[in-house]
């Protein structure tokens, strides 16, 4: 590349303000062709409002966003793709009822006399997946496929417009690790063609392997660049959190207590009737984590549903304390003692049109003090919700503000805010920790086991087996909706547990 | 500015319908001004043209608050006008069924019954969905045609006045709801419905239920709401709004239940709704805006010599302003996309 050769993306002096919240002051951000960008940042730092107002869908208060040396207006996603930009968000924005194929070529459909010729939209994209390494099968219905092929269909789709800077937001945060070692791979590649790739990760591990370039953001801020050959983690994690980083957990011995939950041959259908749990034996102890660890799809949510209620059960038992639960409403088994945080927040943890204080009491709204002889008390909801947002540092702390408004990272937090909040005999965790920052991880990580100590029995259910091995006393691996292994956490070999997920056996 | 920014669509959608409005009269021969002030001296100009506009606005917002009580809880309740006529005529029943009533009894009894048959009317359908997800849609449209027929029997045998026409016998003067001057007093009730709707809504927990279950039905799952009762329980309470507003057309305004007087009542709720973006309090100026030019259409039609189809027209243009975002985005061009589209949905508020 010539020297004189003006970069594929330039943004100038971009400021962007939401009401009292400025979200992006004055940030210079500049992408090369045929590298791997990545942008780092704490929750709230402003990365996704910078991505969004590269792809048209924010407008910057001032500054400007230059593609090739020339200033670009962007009015919306469609201004994008014509100046050939791609985008995978961090909520996925496919048509769940649409094929594989469908999805990719939508608004840009081949046409055969008028009609979408939905065999040549198959063959284009089974080319394009194949040149790519995104195997895919065309005819499949987005909804029916796990959130990990959901997002090839995403990638697909910005490939199939020919993009010369993809951009992807928080990709990894859904992803397994094998499925996140491909996706690297991928990205990998597509620089290797000459894209510009502009990848916001939390994972510090990921940025390590597969950045050319970082950006590190905080509070708005670009706050430092830096190159993986000159950094480290611990560098990374200090300039995006403003303070040194405990980056592994000090792990202290539990002391469990009596069988709190005990789940016994149970047996559970997913969402097409077809047995998804099959003879499921598993027990909490009061003061100890269990950890399920394995490969998305193998029942996990399926095992949540369940246990909160949320999911009908077949056959066998789930007993809390010695009282059997399967059955019960949502309402009554959160009342005896089983608090949830749900793996996708932004299906059943929030209610994005409702205030952070109301999202703070969504399953206690009913309760005094939070509501008497049917009548809400605001008053009672607000003191809640500033505990709690000062407490788990949510940002903006404003708690009038509609959630929806917040970046994915503070939405996680309130969800755990406030599911920490209840005096619960049972917690269950699934992905507690998704798309959180560092610093924030450490916080929740430490709260989880305070309240282990504290004599609470937690089912932690995670796609990162770090997560799982660093926090679980136990460790239950689960396989085709069994489990096929559960053993203590001391001294557990790594690679066996990879084993027992990928396969269900260990040789 | 903050305040602005809600009502800023239904007013640029106001003006702008007036706006075309004027051009197609203008276009058709009459001169625009003229028409409008005709139009405003019909409704406004005197302490009986504005009791008239009251009267007017007064199903219109009751109607307009059972679609929009409904659509919190995400739920279309097309059968506005089944559960309107159905509230009609047991409201006219009781009216003419009971002599001897002392008036503090007998109207509020009548307006009470009227307002529960429009509650089990509209619970039918809650009721569908709620078992056998039957979309409410489909049901309140059919139950519309059952409500029609039914209550066109009910009116022609055995609640069938003496004489030749299909119609109720008159209420008692004990069922009667009265005028105030020029004040209806059914508008007073219908006043007090929005501000109750909105307090029910904003200030209790049932209202959060079915705030959650409109805004995300599977977090409210979650949350603990049993999402079938709230079905049930909010397109009761949508058919008692409308069956209120029958009620009260046919104790405040008819004073007996004449099939055909109120075609079209209901479905004008649709429209109020919309203006309203789905807000109580905010029915009442949209019920206002439409109840005027109803009651002024006329004397447009007689000072101006203008057909009182133009207010049609001119209503149809503001829904389809109201509901077509993109028009007024160009009037805030300046906006981000993203937040356009949040903001200006059917549905939000
Ligand atoms: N539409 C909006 N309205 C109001 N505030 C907003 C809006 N979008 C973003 N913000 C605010 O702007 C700030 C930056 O948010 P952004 O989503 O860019 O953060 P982020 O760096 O992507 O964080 P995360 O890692 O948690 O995803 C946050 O304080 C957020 O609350
Ligand atoms: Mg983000």
């Amino acid at each position: 590349m010539s020297v004189a050769a003006p970069p594929a993306l330039e943004v100038l002096g971009v400021t962007k303000r939401f009401g009292d919240v400025l979200a992006n002051e004055d940030v210079d951000f500049r992408v090369e062709r045929g590298r791997v960008h990545a942008l780092l940042g704490e929750n709230g730092a402003g990365k996704s409002t910078l991505v969004n107002i590269i792809f048209g869908l924010y407008r910057a208060d001032s500054g400007e966003v230059r593609r090739n040396g020339e200033v670009v207006h962007l009015n919306g996603p469609r201004d994008a793709i014509d100046s050939r930009i791609g985008m995978v968000h961090q909520h996925f924005q496919l048509v769940p009822v649409l094929t594989v194929a469908e999805n990719v070529v939508l608004g840009n459909e081949p046409t055969r006399r008028g009609v979408v010729d939905l065999d040549e939209a198959a063959s284009v994209v089974r080319a394009l997946a194949e040149r790519f390494g995104l195997e895919i099968d065309p005819w499949a219905r987005v909804e029916d496929l796990p959130i990990g092929l959901q997002q090839r269909v995403e990638i697909l789709r910005a490939l199939f417009r020919e993009v010369d800077i993809l951009i992807l937001d928080e990709p990894t945060a859904v992803l397994t690790p094998q499925e996140t070692t491909h996706l690297l791979g991928v990205l990998r590649g597509l620089a290797d063609t000459g894209v510009a790739v502009v990848f916001i990760t939390h994972k510090l591990r990921e940025v390590m392997a597969v950045a050319d370039d970082i950006t590190v953001m905080r509070r708005g801020k670009v706050v430092g660049s830096a190159v993986p050959a000159e950094t480290d983690e611990a560098s990374l994690a200090s300039m995006m959190v403003g303070r040194s980083v405990e980056l592994s957990l000090e792990r202290t011995p539990a002391s469990p207590g009596d069988k709190v939950l005990t789940i016994v041959d149970l047996v559970v259908n997913d969402d097409r009737r077809s047995q998804s749990l099959n003879g499921i034996n598993l027990d909490v102890r009061a003061g100890e984590v269990v950890g399920v660890a394995g490969v998305e799809g193998n029942g996990q949510r399926e095992l949540v549903e369940a246990i909160t209620g949320l999911r009908g059960v077949v056959s066998g038992s789930i007993t809390l304390e010695g009282v059997e639960i399967a059955g019960m409403s949502p309402r009554q088994i959160s009342t005896m003692g089983v608090s949830h945080i749900p793996e996708d927040r932004e299906k059943f943890g929030l209610i994005g049109a409702h205030t952070v204080a109301d999202n703070m009491v969504l399953n206690r709204y009913h309760q005094p003090p939070y509501s008497r002889h049917g009548i809400r008390s605001p008053g009672a909801v607000e003191d809640n919700a500033e505990r709690l947002v000062a407490e788990f540092d949510v940002r903006p702390s404003n708690i009038g503000a509609m959630v929806a408004t917040l970046s994915g990272g503070n939405k996680q937090k309130v969800v755990a805010a406030r599911e920490f909040s209840h005096e619960a005999k049972v917690m269950v965790a699934a992905q507690p920790t998704r798309g959180i920052d560092i610093g924030n991880i450490e916080f929740i990580h430490r709260r989880l086991i305070e309240y282990r100590d504290a004599g609470m029995a937690i089912l932690l259910v995670s796609a990162e087996l770090d997560e799982v091995l660093g926090l679980a006393d136990r460790v239950a691996v689960i396989y085709g909706g069994q489990i096929v292994a559960i053993e203590s956490a001391d001294g557990i070999d790594r690679d066996r547990v990879g084993r027992l997920m990928l396969s269900g056996t260990d040789n | 500015m903050r305040w602005l920014k809600p009502v800023a669509v239904p007013l640029i959608a106001v003006g702008l319908a007036l706006g075309i409005g004027a051009i197609i009269l203008a276009l058709s021969g009459a001169n625009p001004i003229e028409a409008y002030s005709a139009l405003i001296d019909g409704s406004l100009s005197s302490q009986k043209t504005i009791g008239r506009t009251l009267e007017k606005a007064t199903p219109l917002i009751m109607g307009g608050l059972a679609v929009a009580f409904a659509f919190r809880a995400g739920l279309f309740n097309i059968g506005g006008q089944g559960q309107l006529v159905i509230g009609g005529i047991f409201a006219a029943a009781v009216g003419f069924g009971f002599e001897g009533l002392p008036w503090i009894i007998h109207a509020p009894l009548a307006l009470a019954v009227g307002a529960l048959a429009g509650a089990a009317w509209g619970s039918i359908a809650g009721v569908l969905k709620a078992t056998r997800g039957a979309h409410e849609v489909i049901t309140t449209i059919m139950l519309n045609f059952v409500a029609l027929n039914l209550t066109d029997w009910l009116a022609s045998n055995p609640w069938k006045d003496e004489g030749i026409l299909s119609r109720t016998p008159a209420v008692e003067e004990s069922a009667v709801i009265p005028q105030w001057g020029a004040l209806p007093t059914g508008f007073l009730v219908a006043v007090a419905a929005s501000i109750g709707c909105w307090y029910l809504l904003e200030r209790t927990t049932l209202g959060f239920e079915i705030r959650s279950v409109g805004l995300n039905g599977d977090a409210a799952r979650y949350a603990g709401i049993s999402v079938k009762r709230i079905v049930v329980a909010t397109m009761a309470i949508s058919g008692f709004l409308a069956g209120a507003g029958g009620a009260i057309e046919t104790q405040g305004v008819i004073g007996r239940y004449e099939p055909g007087f109120n075609a079209g009542l209901g479905f004008n709720g649709i429209t109020i709704a919309l203006l309203a973006r789905n807000n109580p309090i905010g029915v009442i100026p949209a019920a206002l805006l439409i109840g005027a030019m109803e009651a002024g259409g006329s004397m447009m039609q007689f000072n101006a010599d203008v057909s009182p189809e133009i207010t049609d027209i001119i209503e149809a243009l503001m829904l389809l302003f109201v509901a077509t975002p993109i028009v007024v985005r160009w009037f805030f061009s300046r906006q981000d996309v993203a937040e356009v589209s949040i903001t200006s949905g059917w549905g939000s508020s």
